[in-house]
């Protein structure tokens, strides 16, 4: 494998409104370390994909901003969202993970109906409102571009859907809580490319009202709909620009191999 | 030799090992239904057991049975479903752990004597709670508590952890999500556990005979006061159970049809355990595919 320089780094400099930053992140499995020094900063209704081999620490990363490796992992250095460092042990993770949802790489509905699978989470969270939850159901599920798949049958289980469908499910169960954030981690790796490619649009038509961070191993797919891109290598941040400029003038020499396949 | 042969003869051989197994098992039940099931009849099963004369029923003792078996699920479903999610989901892997697994091990490897004759001296004697149906209930959760905490744990462990990230990830706390997630998805396999672990109990004789007594007082099925000693549902009366009964018509009874009561009863007992088996397939088949909508 060529070794590259991880001094040797270019992240771009941004100064609109963010809508969560990391400074200076450090993340550890026992003694083996994931993730070294990462400051990023994420634009606020924007599309952020993070890239890189498998093992380079994109999921360790992703599982930070939402507190997901509370117990598995030590997490140092700050999170800075809404002006407060989500990653001080005082915070309360519960609400921080209401504020910025997650979606995994293989789909995982619950065992129950569709409607409850997208209202459990409202009802634990005090919305017992008949019309609210009606609402919700309707307004995530349309979000999700699954409504008009499955708008009659809201009460069977989630589990008779597609994988593609059950997908889109947990996108719609994670924004009806309304996050500010939506973390994906490698959200269409499973599914065929119909289905993939209405998981594209429906990230592209959330970030209108939130911000998506994206977890994927196809460069036409990060290129394809985010804003910004992110190359990660052996747990070091090495490139993060527009998308645009990674993919046709990448600065740093690890992402032009990367990205041209000519690595390792 | 050929490898082709080696697979045949070890095909054989498993077959011939497996064939052996079910027909013992038909003979054994086969061999009970068809001496007992002669005896059963309706005044059998509705009818006091009698000490000398013959005639004499087993109403007593399948009520006894059943209570006890209840009574013991309310004691130890609790503690083993505590058990099992502080194993599965909280317990670090740690010497604590380790210690409190290998406990439960050497736990459900007692034999069921010992706990009775534990339970006599504990139970009956010191803590003066005499030949009871609480006693034989207590005794039984010693011998059922391993068993169904495993069952539990492993029901538990078959969740994919992926539903208690989905949880987690919505805000949840970790207690929400294993008791609204988590244990419902689990539930077919705890259900079919707690049955299963019912028949095991319905059948112990060993750990009641010093426990729950050899003798069966007649109660009154009308007197709902548990207070009363006359009363059916009182704990603290002796309740000699079906299993109970069976050992003790075959070791000392004087009555002319012991033989036909023993037989008799038997198949009782092997019939509510089937029962209970093949329930437990329906049920937890029925329910998994209730909730997981499988067409
Ligand atoms: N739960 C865990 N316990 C211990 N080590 C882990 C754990 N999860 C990840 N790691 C280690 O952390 C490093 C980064 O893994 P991570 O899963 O973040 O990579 P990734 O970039 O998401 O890879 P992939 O593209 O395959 O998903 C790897 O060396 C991995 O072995
Ligand atoms: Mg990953």
């Amino acid at each position: 494998m060529k070794t590259y320089d991880f001094d040797d780094k270019y992240i771009i400099n941004l100064d609109s409104e963010m809508a969560i930053e990391t400074d200076n992140i450090q993340v550890s499995y026992g003694k083996n370390q994931a993730i070294f020094n990462t400051s990023l900063k994420f634009p606020r209704f924007k599309i952020i994909s993070l890239i890189g081999a498998s093992g380079s620490g994109k999921s360790t990363y992703l599982r930070c901003l939402n507190r997901m490796n509370d117990k598995i992992a030590t997490v140092d250095g700050k999170i800075m969202y809404r002006n407060v460092d989500i990653n001080d042990p005082k915070t309360n993770v519960y609400e921080v993970r209401k504020h910025i949802g997650m979606v995994f790489q293989r789909p995982n509905p619950f065992s129950k109906s569709i409607r409850e699978n997208i209202e459990f989470a409202l009802k634990e969270n005090g919305i017992r409102d008949k019309n609210e939850l009606d609402e919700r159901v309707e307004m995530s599920l349309q979000d999700a571009a699954l409504w008009e798949e499955v708008k009659d049958e809201l009460d069977t289980s989630a589990l008779a859907l597609s994988g593609g469908q059950q997908q889109r499910l947990c996108i719609a169960r994670s924004i009806a809580m309304k996050p500010d954030i939506l973390l994906l981690d490698e959200p269409a790796s499973a599914l065929d490319p119909i289905s993939t490619s209405k998981i594209e649009d429906t990230v592209q038509l959330l970030s209108k009202n939130l911000t998506v961070i994206i977890v994927t191993h196809n460069m036409q797919q990060a290129s394809r709909i985010s804003d910004y891109t992110a190359f990660f290598h052996m747990g070091h941040i090495i490139e993060y620009n527009e998308t645009r400029k990674i993919f046709t003038k990448p600065k740093i020499k690890a992402t032009d191999d990367y990205i041209s396949g000519d690595f390792g | 030799m050929h490898p082709k042969r080696t697979d045949k003869i070890a095909t054989g051989i498993i077959y011939t090992v497996v064939f052996a197994v079910v027909a013992i098992l038909v003979f054994l039940i086969g061999y009970i239904l068809v001496n007992g099931v002669p005896d059963i009849n309706w005044h059998f099963l509705t009818s006091q057991a009698q000490s000398f004369s013959a005639g004499g029923g087993i109403r007593d003792q399948l009520f006894n049975s059943l209570y006890l078996l209840v009574l013991t699920l309310i004691i130890s479903f609790p503690i083993a479903m505590g058990a099992g999610i502080y194993l599965a989901e909280y317990a670090k892997d740690n010497w604590i752990t380790d210690i409190i697994r290998t406990s439960i091990e050497v736990l459900s490897s007692l034999p069921s004597v010992v706990v009775g004759l534990f339970g006599y001296l504990l139970l009956v004697n010191q803590l003066n709670m005499g030949f009871s149906i609480l006693s034989g209930a207590i005794a039984l959760t010693f011998f059922n508590l391993p068993l169904l905490t495993r069952n539990i744990e492993e029901s538990l462990n078959s969740v994919p952890g992926l539903q208690k990230e989905a949880g987690i990830s919505l805000g949840l706390s970790d207690w929400k999500t294993i008791t609204k997630i988590i244990v419902p998805e689990a539930l077919p396999g705890i259900l079919t556990g707690v049955i299963l672990s019912s028949g095991r109990v319905f059948g112990e004789a060993a750990a009641l005979i010093y426990t729950a007594g050899q003798s069966a007082p007649s109660v009154s099925y009308t007197n709902w006061n548990i207070f009363d000693p006359s009363s059916f549902l009182n704990p603290m009366r002796p309740a000699e159970t079906l299993a109970v009964h069976i050992w003790k018509v075959n070791t000392e009874a004087v009555t002319p049809d012991a033989h036909a009561i023993s037989s008799g009863s038997s198949a009782v007992l092997i019939i509510v355990i089937l029962i209970f088996n093949l329930g437990a397939r329906f049920i937890g088949n029925h329910i998994y595919k209730k909730m997981t909508a499988a067409k």
